[in-house]
């Protein structure tokens, strides 16, 4: 202990004489740690953002589509036939015990026109359940209930976008766009939730009661009424994702008179599964940059030992002299091993500033998400001393095992 | 009184390829506590083979060499390291300064691999500074010291440690004349003032007239232990070479 205590002393003096070297030797691993922290930075940035987007979708869900029916041999893709209903969503959410909730959906391409202003848009016609499935909420005004969806009333609730668009500043509560000639009035305006995983806008939406949708806008289908585009199902938690499948299927099956041994006419998709795929790849790609990055710390390591070597030769009287008036090897190893270190972690230290600078600089001006963990900067320090340590050793050995004679004869 | 140094059938050889080389061919003397002894010889004799083994700094082939009533010759690294901190003090041709490190930095090196704590160690080296005629110029740098100021911060630092002996190897080798008898007065006011056992190494007689005993060596063998009862005094040259360069006419102000 009392050995390093003297050793940190005698190091620190001995860097503080070669300023300029000491900073030139950091600076490689100052580069290293500030890379390694900004890459992961960006990295880690693009994962949340994928995941925020994951979760702009609603938790927990699952769709139903009508499916692709084999009729005399032609095959028609998914939704070709109206399959599905409002009942059969009634039923998912009554009937199974791992679903809470089911929410029916229409939907359809309109122009909504207000005043001298006109934008094409999509029309969902859903039911009450549906904002609280998709975790949308309201910036304003009310969204519509129950008893709008059963009076089938021309209540609308906008998505931000449609809303720059026709109204721009102005309010929109209260007002009336025009939707296929039919009046609506807006009850409210959705919370942004900006782009779905797919890199859809969430926002360029109007959502009307499901009754009020297939009758006034985009017309009932023909064969069946009661059919919809698409039942939304979030399952209760999500461990219960695939119970809530299993029953899903179970129950259409059985609603749908499907015998044993027959194709679904429906298909079921784990949507937060189809988006995890994006978020792996993302992962992988922080993962990738980190590793480069790191790449460019062992560099600044090399640096250092090579520094250490020319610091050892062009010191080999000094570490002579040492030796001549008491110093033990182990006091000479010590003193070159710290110096190492020193110039590791305080490069260490300077690099973490510097990238975490870099990341604010990148996520300002290159508008590119980027979040630095507190593990990062934990592991960058760590792994820039035990650079350090690793480059550091081989010069400091090679100085403790001069020869004095030799050593203190050196030219 | 027990000597400081006792030495026995020293032997050293070295090998060189294939060929061993013999440097010390049997050398024995003892060195009393408070003597002033010049090693004398010319290049190629041993004389620096012998002072590194006097130093620790190197273990002989065969013989004894004891120090301070210790035995030396079978120690390893770090019991060699140990004694050369308690009881040897270097002083070198080459001063041997760590540069950009002020005069008493240096003087505190060999304290710095001992337990003796900061203040304590600050106080010893100033104390040796002032011995050496320092006072003053502590926080001066190698580079802001004559040649002569700065073999002096290294009999500082030679005696900061209170060695039982100091070696000091060709030490007016690097300076003029005059700077030189000012080393060899120093070293004459150490050894008679304070006590201190000094062995000089040199080739240079004029060196070893200051002091008390001269040993010869040649071709790794002992070959003359003289001793004079009354040496050289360092600080009458120094005074009457002084005298002579004021009567030699004209000296330019500032120039030796």
């Amino acid at each position: 202990m009392k050995t390093l205590r003297t050793s940190v002393r005698i190091a620190l003096r001995a860097l503080r004489v070669n300023r300029t070297r000491s900073a030139l030797t950091m600076l490689g691993i100052i580069i290293g740690v500030a890379a390694v922290i900004a890459m992961v930075g960006v990295g880690s940035g693009a994962t949340e953002r994928i995941q925020e987007e994951i979760q702009s979708i609603g938790s927990n869900l699952i769709i139903v589509l009508p499916g692709s029916i084999n009729s005399n041999g032609v095959r028609l893709g998914s939704g070709g036939v109206a399959t599905l209903t409002e009942d059969d969503a009634k039923a998912l959410a009554t009937e199974c015990p791992s679903i809470a909730l089911a929410a029916p959906a229409v939907r359809g391409g309109v122009q909504v026109v207000y005043g001298n202003n006109n934008w094409a848009t999509t029309v969902q016609g859903v039911t009450p359940d549906y904002l609280t499935l998709r975790d949308y909420t309201m910036s304003s005004g009310q969204f519509f209930t129950t008893q709008d969806v059963d009076a089938a009333t021309k209540n609308a609730v906008l998505g931000e976008t449609v809303v720059e668009n026709l109204f721009g500043d102005s309010n929109p509560v209260g007002q009336v766009v025009i939707i296929k000639n039919v009046p609506f009035t807006v009850a409210g305006v959705l919370t942004p939730k900006g782009q779905s995983p797919t890199g859809q806008d969430q926002d360029d939406v109007i959502l009307l009661p499901i009754s009020t949708a297939m009758q006034k806008v985009l017309g009932a289908n023909k064969a069946n009424a009661k059919a919809v585009g698409s039942v939304m199902v979030q399952a209760i938690s999500p461990d219960a994702m695939d119970d809530a499948m299993e029953e899903t299927e179970a129950l259409l099956r059985e609603r749908h008179r499907i015998l044993p041994g027959l194709d679904d006419d429906f298909t079921i998709r784990n949507l937060t599964e189809v988006f995890a795929a994006q978020e792996t790849s993302a992962r992988v790609m922080a993962i990738l940059l980190g590793a480069i990055a790191s790449v460019s710390l062992i560099v600044g390591g090399i640096g250092i030992m090579n520094i250490m070597l020319v610091s050892v030769t062009e010191r080999t009287r000094e570490i002579g002299l040492r030796l001549a008036v008491g110093a033990k090897r182990k006091n000479i190893l010590s003193q070159f091993l710290v110096e190492a270190v020193t110039l590791s972690l305080v490069g260490g230290v300077i690099g973490i500033l510097v990238g975490i600078t870099a990341s604010v600089l990148i996520s300002r001006f290159a508008e590119w998400s980027t979040n630095i963990s507190l593990m990062s900067v934990v592991a960058s320090f760590l792994f820039s001393g035990m650079v350090g340590v690793f480059f550091g050793y081989y010069p400091a050995r090679k100085a403790a095992f001069l020869n004095p004679i030799e050593a203190l004869r050196y030219e | 009184m027990a000597p400081v140094i006792t030495i026995q059938d020293l032997v050293k050889d070295f090998q060189l390829g294939e060929v061993p080389v013999h440097v010390l061919k049997g050398l024995s003397f003892e060195i009393d506590r408070g003597e002033f002894a010049a090693i004398m010889g010319p290049s190629g004799s041993g004389k620096s083979t012998l002072m590194n083994i006097l130093g620790c700094l190197d273990t002989p082939t065969s013989g004894r060499y004891r120090l301070d009533g210790i035995s030396v010759e079978e120690l390893d690294s770090d019991a060699l390291a140990e004694i050369r901190s308690k009881k040897i003090g270097f002083v070198f041709q080459q001063f041997n300064l760590l540069a950009r490190t002020s005069a008493v930095e240096n003087v505190e090196l060999p304290l710095l691999y001992t337990d003796v704590p900061a203040y304590e160690r600050r106080r010893r080296s100033l104390e040796a500074l002032q011995a050496v005629g320092l006072a003053g110029r502590e926080h001066h740098q190698p580079s802001q010291l004559s040649g002569g100021q700065q073999q002096r911060v290294a009999i500082a630092r030679s005696l900061v440690n209170e060695p039982s002996l100091i070696l000091a190897d060709e030490p007016t080798g690097a300076l003029d004349s005059r700077m030189g008898l000012e080393i060899m007065a120093i070293f004459q006011r150490l050894n008679r003032e304070h006590g201190i056992t000094l062995i000089v190494v040199t080739h240079d007689p004029d060196i070893a007239a200051y002091a008390n005993r001269t040993l010869h060596v040649k071709d790794g063998r002992l070959q003359e232990d003289e001793r004079s009862t009354h040496p050289r005094d360092a600080r009458i040259d120094v005074d009457r070479f002084e005298a002579e360069a004021l009567e030699a006419e004209p000296i330019k102000a500032g120039s030796r």
